[in-house]
């Protein structure tokens, strides 16, 4: 059974997003994300400074099973990436709401809007699960 | 089964196999002295005796196609005749050189022209180049000519290429290296391609729409034709991935779907042995539109004499793809695979690779096996999904791919296409016989019921293999494929 915690916003595509009292977010994968993934072994991270509009393609997860491109939930600018995935991609198994952040954004209307909340996104997970 | 050594680790200082080392040596005068090596280059030193029980004892650990039976989906593993092994070995082909004289390399050449001519045949097209080495570098060809082509009608605002979420993923992998963005279209509940998302995906940045028919979902696209006319409509050309072209062959061609290019792989649907990764032959076949951009260089004749058409006669040519012409040895095999069948040979290719695909999905479904789009006729190849079994007992479609291994069968396909979870994809190919197919399913069944009694007993699979189960994420995550010469105690080297 997997984890979806109440305190931020999820995407269909397995995205979660955290807005944070700075007015920044961060951004990671769920954790039935990487469930269905497996043992991720690499992840490409957006360079710092870029901006994507809303469902770009902003990362990819790399498992032995699939390659997996990763939406960006809001649109925004990349103020920092987790670094520490370069070397220990299996964060994102182990710690996908903690340790296994992928990058953090500033949003670019302030707002984040039109995301599902904890329990939205249970329900989608439970439907296709 | 003992590890074998690498050959380094047979090596003795001075151990030579003298009845091969060469009888005279090279004269090194004339060469630059600077560019002469100084020391001997590291190799290793063994008896013949060693080296031939070396690489006999190599051989024996394969699990191949001459072995064991390989219903490696999307892969097409069938079985290699060896007749056409034996003809493209003639010493005329053998000792050919590449840089030849033409006058001297005629019978070569026509078989080159005759299989150019065959493969139109199959295909429909207009125009072919055998020069593609692999099926990725014959979707890069074929790609490269949608490029070429609209760069020379100064359409320079076509940037994306749209590829179906079943696809292949060199598909959107080739539209990236060609320089264009990828757009995905989604599939219906039916396997077939959703129309209304590709009405709205087509528009005038369209360059084109890479499809494989059947596609990876082991369906065949019905609505072909319209996607041919939504495609069209918008300015953009069709481009024909042939991984799944051993389900058509003879039956359908992809130029009559209202294809422009096509590659096929000679390796898979040709029957010429491939796996390791290579070699391979990715041919590209083109419609008139697209002739112009072919890669050289081309078989062409003149005045009955066979020639190779080059830049010379084809300057929109988007250029050379390999040093010569392809793969000489991987298309002579392939010649003589379809010279053997003729047309009614190639028509019984697709009729037993579509019947023994829907055999053996019939019998596992009969088995009480979940198989994906049920309401779906197979084509050559259909996918299990073990989702429920894998929830109920913990067993996995991996640990079902290695408990196969110690019943004598090749894993299917796994987890891919991605849309299925947990799934085998089953390419049984025309050369199995009922009772191979009959055997798989049998092996099937009995790992599941042992998923229910005893999963752990699955799971340890495989034990009768010369390596057990692999750590295939550290593998992935700490790839490391060098030997290392062990110190000796004495500290000599």
């Amino acid at each position: 059974m997997s984890k979806v915690p109440g305190d931020r916003k999820y995407t269909k595509d397995h995205e979660w997003v955290r807005s944070e009292a700075d007015g920044t977010a961060v951004v990671g994968i769920t954790d039935h994300a990487q469930q269905q993934l497996g043992e991720l072994v690499f992840v490409e991270l957006p360079e710092t400074g870029r901006s994507f509009g809303s469902g770009e393609n902003c990362a990819v997860v790399e498992s032995v099973k699939a390659a997996s491109d990763v939406y960006a939930p809001v649109a925004g600018t990349v103020m920092a990436v987790n670094e520490a995935l370069g070397s220990e991609p299996g964060l994102v198994n182990t710690d996908p709401y903690g340790a296994g952040w992928l990058f953090r954004v500033q949003p670019d209307s302030g707002a984040v809007a039109g995301l599902l909340d904890a329990a939205a996104y249970q329900r989608l997970v439970d439907g296709a699960g | 089964m003992n590890r074998e050594p690498v050959v380094f680790e047979h090596s003795r200082p001075g151990r030579r196999a003298p009845s091969h080392a060469p009888a005279h040596c090279a004269d090194t005068a004339s060469l630059p002295q600077e560019l002469l090596r100084r020391s001997p280059p590291l190799l290793p030193e063994v008896s013949e005796l060693d080296a031939v029980r070396h690489f006999t004892r190599l051989s024996q650990l394969n699990f191949s196609i001459d072995t064991h039976f390989y219903p490696l989906g999307s892969c097409t593993m069938k079985y290699n005749p060896r007749a056409a092994n034996s003809l493209a070995m003639l010493p005329g082909f053998l000792a050919r050189h590449p840089l030849g004289a033409v006058g001297h390399g005629q019978g070569f050449l026509e078989c080159l022209f005759e299989l150019q001519e065959m493969l139109k045949a199959v295909t429909g097209m207009q125009g072919v180049s055998l020069t593609p080495m692999a099926g990725a570098q014959g979707e890069f060809a074929g790609v490269a000519m949608i490029r070429a082509y609209h760069a020379a009608r100064g359409d320079h605002a076509r940037r994306v290429i749209i590829v179906p979420d079943a696809a292949h993923g060199t598909n959107p992998a080739t539209a990236t290296m060609c320089g264009y963005d990828v757009r995905e279209v989604p599939t219906g509940p039916c396997g077939d391609i959703d129309l209304d998302a590709l009405r709205q995906a087509v528009g005038p940045d369209t360059a084109g729409i890479m499809l494989t028919n059947p596609s990876t979902l082991g369906v065949f696209e019905r609505r072909i034709a319209e996607v041919a006319g939504i495609v069209h409509a918008a300015g953009g050309l069709l481009y024909y991935d042939g991984a799944n072209m051993n389900a058509i062959l003879g039956r359908a061609r992809p130029a009559t779907m209202g294809f422009d290019v096509v590659h096929l792989n000679l390796h898979k649907t040709f029957s010429t042995p491939h796996g390791g990764g290579g070699p391979g032959a990715g041919i590209v076949a083109v419609n008139q539109r697209l002739d112009p951009f072919l890669p050289v260089p081309i078989v062409g004749e003149r005045d009955g004499r066979y020639v190779w058409l080059t830049e010379r006669e084809r300057p929109q040519s988007i250029g050379r793809l390999s040093a010569f012409m392809g793969n000489a040895g991987v298309l002579l095999r392939a010649y003589v695979y379809m010279r053997m069948l003729g047309a009614p040979g190639m028509r019984r290719v697709a009729d037993y690779a579509v019947l023994n695909a829907n055999y053996l999905m019939t019998k596992l479904r009969q088995a009480g096996f979940d198989v994906a789009y049920p309401e779906r006729r197979a084509s050559h190849e259909f996918i299990v999904s073990l989702k429920a079994i894998a929830r109920d007992t913990g067993v996995t479609a991996m640990d079902f791919a290695k408990a196969l291994l110690d019943r004598g069968y090749h894993a299917p396909t796994t987890y891919f296409p991605l849309l299925v979870p947990e799934c085998l994809l089953i390419e049984p190919t025309e050369t199995e016989s009922c009772e191979v197919l009959d055997g798989f399913a049998a092996a099937l069944v009995a790992i599941r019921d042992q998923a229910r009694s005893d999963p752990a007993a699955v799971k340890a699979a495989p034990l009768t293999t010369p390596v057990r189960r692999l750590d295939d994420v550290r593998a992935a995550r700490d790839l490391d494929l060098t030997w290392q010469r062990r110190k000796s105690p004495a500290g000599a080297s």
